[in-house]
């Protein structure tokens, strides 16, 4: 780690850069910046998420991702940061007619990086451990549905369902394929990707290398370091004094001011997959009735909201789908800001003088600023809200164990997580037979673009019936150098890819 | 001597023990379930079920406790609930950080703080004598935080010259790099510190300059400089030792604060992620060696004491009485 010293004018910088910074990034495979950069640099990205521990199966939470990702380990296929999936270690894939059995044919000439080649024993060994018993994978329970994993040969895997999943393969895009063989995951690794682990010192930084006998394109830098920050303002001082590169994601929008004045820097404003909801309990009166719910949806003025949290970035949205999944439609004109009908709809459903309800608020950022908010809405309509602060401990045994609360706020930072509402027993108690069987009609789909057709309805429908009220997108917000080009934009499911960014000399 | 030494070790043992149990009930009193913390939101009952078997927070507390205290007596300080990594090689990984710069700082702090007391003392009816006084007691005021943010303003964001936080990842491999990265913590803890050493320092010396003894040794015909150094030194140096041991032992526990502002990986930012992660393990190690750290300082103030003060050595410890 060096720390060079800040070039008193910003000019002896610039003048040196005469590559084409205008295009950063831009998804995972926009190798645009098509100037000199520096083949053998070392990338320094500052994070906010230190792994607990390198095993994504036991816990190692959303930092291991964001290192690990589609840069030490592989699955059969990626999702990219666009929100595709595309095939990586799997050359090719077959499913059967009735979509019950899934053969995946190896990509050729894939080594691990203790110098393994890949066989379908190591694939099979992955796939069953995200699924064992003592797996804490994020993606246990969708993976769930594989019976039967057989190798009929080095080069193949078949994979039997007990019933049809059309996510399937978009879930294994989570799966890392780990050599078989490998012990102390927890703090090695062995796997395929364009980096091999150097060394993780905890609390501090973890360090990735060009892996020479990469199968694919070679990372584009010979190094990146992931450095750990707990709080925010240590972070952006690391930025200030090029102690790293770039910031995987900015967490509140106060210090972004400092770096968009600053032509040293570049503020990325990309789709993130985290929604702040106000979610009712729908089994509670008053908001068993749709019209309580659509009510208060549009007595609420969302864009205000958004404008006071995070400062022109960020995006309303009309349900829980963002624009990275499939099934997005923008559906923010349903149940839009709408006071005279908020009053009107609050009339109809007998509530002429309003009404008052709890609302349990998380305690932490930016659920109370959000509460303050929404009280002071709700109060032009007649509504009454008793702002309740509670832990997350107590959100999680109160509201989403026990379903003990009439309305709560919670950010739900998942992609692809509207099947939720095909669940009568999750917490917000949405309960709606003709969701639930498209849900699973869904998942039993035959194709993905059946699948997305059908996601659609559930999403026009819950974004009707008010099923909660979807306050805002959060931004996903990447500063890094002009130096650099070609990192991930959206960081979606946390991933951070490393091996595209190029950095200048 | 040797009774005394075998006295401090059975006391030292014995705070240990009753520290552990201290710190193992406190911890459990606290609301909130570790199992919470290491299941994603949507886990099942079943899922959190394992985690508790997992992690043995299933087990009666008695049971958990005993086998803590028995890991511990076997020099291992158990596994972190939430990375399931062992907490004793983190824990001494950390301890290359802390304990260079608690020491780094106290030293600092000691060569500031004991000439400019004295000073404070001495000169007292001067312009500097005063404003030294003054500046100690505002420094006083100050919280760590704040001055260390300021430091970074001004040294590494503005001008440059030193890492604004962080800490080399190859550590002492890389001495020049690991030194840079220390020096504004070294010098926000030790700026802290010695403001209120200023202050002991003063008011011993103070003591001093006007006791019979040394009026004494100056009728006998010692110049000043020779009567404070006899006699003079050493019997201000007395409370200010069991003072320097309060200080070294709290800046090591206030680890917590500077090591957040300068992104540090030590002892505090260890103990700071145990606290919101629920981590019993990791709390109960940090803490448990942190005590262990205190008393050994406490320990070794009390010593140096009687070193230097032959009327203290018929006590158990400086402030008791037999």
């Amino acid at each position: 780690m060096r720390f060079p010293k800040r070039p008193l004018s910003a000019g002896v910088l610039t003048v040196a850069l005469a590559v084409t910074l205008a295009a950063c990034g831009g998804g995972s495979n926009s190798a645009s910046g098509s100037g000199a950069y520096d083949k053998d640099a070392t990338v320094n990205i500052g994070s906010l998420y230190e792994p607990q521990n390198l095993d994504n199966t036991a816990g190692g939470g959303q930092g291991v991702t964001e290192a690990l990702n589609g840069n030490v380990y592989e699955g059969l296929f990626r999702l990219t940061d666009k929100g595709k999936v595309e095939k990586l270690l799997a050359d090719d894939y077959k499913v059967s007619g009735d979509g019950l059995t899934y053969t995946f044919t190896l990509r050729d000439g894939v080594k691990f990086h203790s110098g393994k080649k890949l066989t379908s024993e190591d694939v099979k060994y992955s796939l069953e451990k995200v699924i064992a018993k003592d797996s804490q994978s994020a993606r246990k329970s969708n993976l769930e549905v594989m019976k039967d994993v057989t190798t009929p040969d080095a080069k193949t895997v078949k994979v039997t369902l007990s019933k049809k999943s059309i996510s399937f393969v978009y879930n294994l895009s989570y799966v890392w394929i780990i050599n078989a063989d490998a012990e102390n995951l927890k703090i090695t690794e062995d796997g395929t990707g364009p980096y091999q682990l150097k060394k993780w010192t905890r609390g501090s930084a973890l360090s990735l290398d060009r892996f020479a006998g990469y199968w694919g394109t070679a990372a584009k830098n010979k190094q990146a370091v992931f450095h750990y920050y707990k709080d925010a303002t240590a972070l952006n001082n690391a930025l200030q004094t090029n102690a790293v590169d770039v910031v995987t994601s900015e967490q509140s929008p106060d210090a972004l001011d400092q770096f968009k004045s600053d032509q040293n820097y570049k503020v990325n404003d990309g789709n993130s997959t985290t929604k702040l909801l106000l979610a009712f309990n729908d089994k509670a009166k008053p908001f068993t009735d749709v019209k309580v719910r659509q009510a208060v949806s549009a007595a609420i003025d969302d864009k205000k909201l958004l404008e006071s949290v995070w400062g022109g970035y960020g995006k309303q949205i009309g349900s829980m789908v963002p624009p990275t999944d499939p099934w997005y439609e923008d559906l923010t004109d349903v149940n839009a800001h709408d006071v005279a009908k908020a009053k009107k709809l609050l009339k109809e459903a007998g509530h002429a003088k309003g009404f008052s309800f709890t609302l349990d608020t998380p305690n932490y950022d930016p659920h109370p600023t959000a509460a303050t908010f929404i009280k002071s809405q709700l109060a032009k309509v007649g509504i009454t809200v008793k702002i309740n602060t509670i832990t997350p401990d107590e959100w999680y045994t109160k509201v989403y164990k026990n379903h003990d609360f009439t309305a709560t706020l919670q950010e739900h930072v998942n992609d692809r997580d509207l099947v939720w509402y095909g669940d009568p027993d999750f917490y917000w108690g949405y309960d709606n037979k003709q969701v639930q069987d498209w849900v699973e009609k869904a998942e039993q789909a035959s194709s993905t673009s059946e699948q997305t057709e059908i996601l659609k309805k559930v999403n026009r429908k819950t974004a009707e019936d008010a099923a909660s009220d979807w306050l805002y997108l959060y931004p996903q917000i990447v500063v890094a150098n002009t130096k650099l080009s070609g990192y991930p934009l959206n960081g979606l499911n946390s991933q951070f890819f490393a091996y595209d960014i190029k950095k200048s000399s | 001597m040797l009774r005394y030494l075998l006295r401090r070790l059975v006391f030292l043992l014995v705070s240990l023990v009753l520290a552990s149990v201290v710190l193992f009930v406190l911890l459990r009193m606290l609301p909130g379930d570790p199992a919470n913390a290491l299941t994603s939101v949507g886990a099942s009952p079943e899922q959190i079920a394992a985690a508790r078997h997992s992690i043995g927070s299933d087990k009666p507390l008695p049971e958990q406790f005993t086998h803590w205290i028995g890991q511990l007596a076997s020099g291992d300080l158990g596994t972190s609930f939430v990375s399931s990594l062992p907490v004793g090689p983190e824990v001494s990984q950390r301890l290359n950080v802390t304990v260079p710069l608690t020491l780094s700082a106290f030293v600092l702090a000691v060569l500031v703080a004991v000439p400019a007391g004295f000073l404070a003392a001495y000169k007292r009816r001067t312009w500097y004598g005063a404003l030294l006084s003054g500046v100690s007691q505002l420094g006083i005021a100050v919280p760590v935080f704040w001055l260390g943010m300021i430091l970074i303003a001004v040294f590494a964001l503005n001008a440059g010259w030193l890492p604004s936080g962080g800490f080399p990842q190859d550590g002492w491999d890389t001495p020049a790099e690991a030194v840079q990265s220390l020096v504004l913590p070294v010098v926000t803890v030790a700026l802290v510190m010695s403001a209120s050493l200023i202050r002991y320092v003063r008011s011993a010396t103070l003591d001093v300059l006007d006791s019979e003894y040394l009026r004494t040794a100056r009728a006998l015909g010692s110049s000043f400089g020779r009567a404070m150094w006899r006699h003079g030194l050493r019997n201000a140096s007395v409370p200010v030792i069991s003072i320097l041991g309060i200080e070294l032992a709290s800046t090591l526990l206030g680890a917590v604060v500077v090591e957040s502002v300068f992104a540090l990986p030590g002892l505090g930012s260890m103990l700071a992620t145990g606290i919101a992660q629920h981590d019993y393990p990791v709390i109960q190690g940090v803490l448990f060696v942190s005590t262990f750290g205190v008393l050994i300082i406490g320990f070794a103030a009390d010593l140096v004491q009687r070193l230097v003060d032959p009327r203290l050595r018929g006590r158990l410890s400086g402030g008791g009485v037999r």
